[in-house]
């Protein structure tokens, strides 16, 4: 029988051969996936730091509140007319089918529900723009309120999904107790349940108006063709809009007309930005309050 | 009865005794909200049916003018009438196939350092930063592809690949503009990342925290937890997030219509022009020529959607079918 090996209690309390291998190929991978993290960070960063340098230079108040060619007042308006007519649809319908996931649809229903919002969350926005045109503005004109339907399909399995989150999150005793106290169902609903989640329904709402005012695809079909001086809020004409104009700006190729891009482009950002990262904060802060 | 007032008085002020006219209101109240609710969803699904009908309705004279040979037909000219959707097919798949092979490993990293490796300080910033990146909208991207990293990609990036990998056809001569397939498919990169990282960072965090504590006790290093443990308990959950990245990709018409070029030919070469299903219905619908144009561009949104209506389905399934977080909590 051989001797067994002894380790050398003088020996550097170092990991060698196998073991140091492994452990290089895990701080490696954990480099790796630093990098990454850093990466995304930083094309983050250079969009909006681009965006910002670029965009700043154009923009002062006659830029944004005045009408074409020294500002782009018309497309701001139009966009928030858009952004306003497009919640207005998506906002109830997407809180009722909030409610009829949590309140009435059996394990069948939801799942089926959530199998229509994730399809009307995956279709591509231009297969949006081309039904809408398709269903409202071919043989008529174009419209903003087409643009907002399509862009209403956009929010709502955002605003569905965000509201039945927060719905779920209500507290079963609040709900025990109506019931306790003989209050109708419908009662309960309007005066106990929708009341303790509306924070988090209207921020669930910010966040799906973020995701929509940028939209361009079905824009460019709906509300393209428009005159960039007038000051219009009338929905059922085309509206001037900033999304198709910074890409009408984008294809032209004129520097003037990219510096109106970028400074357009810095509003949006900043609005979705700051929209965002605000509805985040408070819907996190509503959703810790009611799960308390 | 006169005397019952439906407002909110209470139950508890008439000592329990519901007025009949107040119960016949909440029966009716009750029914009324079930029947909007009702009615909500019912939107919902009749909305999905609407835009296939729609859609087909508008397609159909290229249908039966081209019927299936439309797919892989590549000749797309709108003065002689001949439509074929072959070339755009071909960029949509490049393109996407692309930005997910450079999109996913790299969001999965993410996912990974947002779960694994950040602090909880570092975590919270980092995370919402990269969600942030999915809300840039699509124009605005798209047009700092065109300004900022076209230029860039066409003076360093494509110059160096060609004289590195040159001997491959798809690294060719870089063209003048910098507007091609490989910018258009980093553009789609930086899109699908945001989205595949935050579905994996959720997925991550559901691996049971037993198994991998049990995989460190036994001597695994943290890669080791990673590939053995954390992956794979949650594989078929990316497999789903980067088909959803995927279907993302394919869909996106804006920014890539922007920094795609708009070519009608197959190339080998990732630098040449080209041109997406999505992008070429954005570029040409609004000034179709003729109504064969137009439906043939409907052909296309056909296709999309039927495409996105696939990649949507079959991520639910492979996401169900072989989950294995069910299986772990049982």
């Amino acid at each position: 029988m051989s001797a067994p090996t002894i380790p050398d209690p003088s020996a550097p309390l170092t990991p060698s051969g196998n073991l140091r291998r492994r452990q290089l190929v895990s701080r490696a991978a954990e480099l790796v996936a630093t990098a990454a993290a850093i990466a995304a960070i930083a094309v983050l960063a250079i969009v909006i730091w681009t965006v910002a340098s670029r965009g700043i230079k154009t923009i002062d108040l006659d830029f944004v509140f005045t009408g074409y060619p020294t500002g782009v007042g018309p497309m701001l308006l139009g966009t928030i007319v858009i952004s306003l007519v497009a919640t207005l649809i998506a906002m109830p319908i997407g809180v009722l089918i909030a409610l009829f996931l949590t309140e009435y649809a059996g394990a069948r229903g939801v799942r089926s529900m959530k199998m229509v919002l994730d399809l009307l969350n995956g279709l591509p926005s231009i297969v949006l723009g081309v039904f809408v045109f398709a269903l409202l503005v071919d043989h008529k004109q174009q419209s903003a309120f087409a643009g907002a339907v399509a862009l209403a399909i956009i929010e709502l399995p955002l605003i569905a999904r965000g509201s039945q989150e927060v719905l779920l999150l209500v507290p079963k005793g609040l709900r025990e107790a109506s019931d306790a106290l003989g209050v109708a169902r419908w009662r309960s609903v309007v005066t106990v349940i929708l009341p303790t989640a509306l924070g988090g329904i209207v921020t669930a709402t910010v966040l799906a108006v973020a995701r929509a005012a940028g939209e361009t695809a079905p824009l460019i079909l709906a509300s393209s063709v428009f005159d960039p001086k007038s000051f219009s809020v009338n929905p059922f004409e085309a509206l001037p809009n900033v999304p198709v104009w910074i890409y009408k700006l984008s294809e032209e190729g004129n520097p003037e007309g990219f510096n109106e891009a970028w400074g357009m482009s810095l509003l949006l950002v900043s609005f979705i930005l700051f929209a965002s990262l605000g509805a985040r904060a408070l819907l996190a802060r509503s959703k810790r309050k009611l799960s308390q | 009865m006169s005397t019952a007032a439906p407002s909110v008085a209470g139950p508890g002020a008439r000592a329990g005794r519901i007025s009949p006219l107040r119960k016949r209101l909440d029966r009716v109240g009750d029914r009324m909200l079930f029947g909007v609710c009702a009615l909500a969803a019912l939107i919902a699904g009749a909305t999905i049916v609407l835009v296939g009908f729609q859609i087909v309705h508008g397609a159909s004279p290229a249908l039966s003018k081209f019927g299936f040979g439309f797919v892989y037909e590549t000749t797309w000219q709108p003065n002689f009438g001949e439509f074929g959707a072959g070339a755009l097919l071909f960029g949509t798949a490049v393109t996407s196939a692309f930005a997910l092979l450079l999109g996913a490993p790299i969001a999965i990293a993410i996912g990974l350092f947002l779960t694994l490796l950040a602090p909880r300080g570092v975590r919270g910033v980092v995370g919402p930063l990269v969600e942030l990146l999915a809300a840039i909208p699509s124009v605005i991207l798209g047009f700092w592809g065109l300004l900022v990293l076209a230029p860039f990609v066409q003076a360093h990036v494509e110059p160096f690949l060609h004289s590195t990998l040159g001997f491959l056809p798809i690294f060719g001569a870089p063209e003048t503009t910098g507007l091609s397939v490989f910018t258009a498919s980093l553009i789609l990169t930086i899109m699908v990342i945001p989205i595949i990282a935050s579905i994996s960072r959720d997925l991550f965090q559901s691996v049971p925290p037993e198994l991998q504590d049990g995989a460190s006790a036994l001597g695994a290093t943290r890669w080791e937890v990673v590939r053995g443990i954390v992956l794979p308990t949650t594989s078929s959950g990316v497999v789903a997030a980067c088909i959803l990245g995927l279907g993302r990709a394919l869909g996106e018409a804006i920014a890539v219509s922007q920094v795609i070029g708009a070519g009608s030919t197959i190339q080998a070469s990732l630098f040449k022009s080209g041109d997406t299903l999505a992008s070429r219905i954005a570029l040409q619908f609004p000034g179709a020529l003729t109504e064969l144009h137009k439906a043939s561009l409907y052909y296309c949104a056909l296709i999309l959607l039927v495409i996105s209506v696939v990649a949507n389905v079959a991520a639910s399934w492979i996401g169900r079918r072989f989950s294995y977080s069910g299986a772990v909590n049982g």
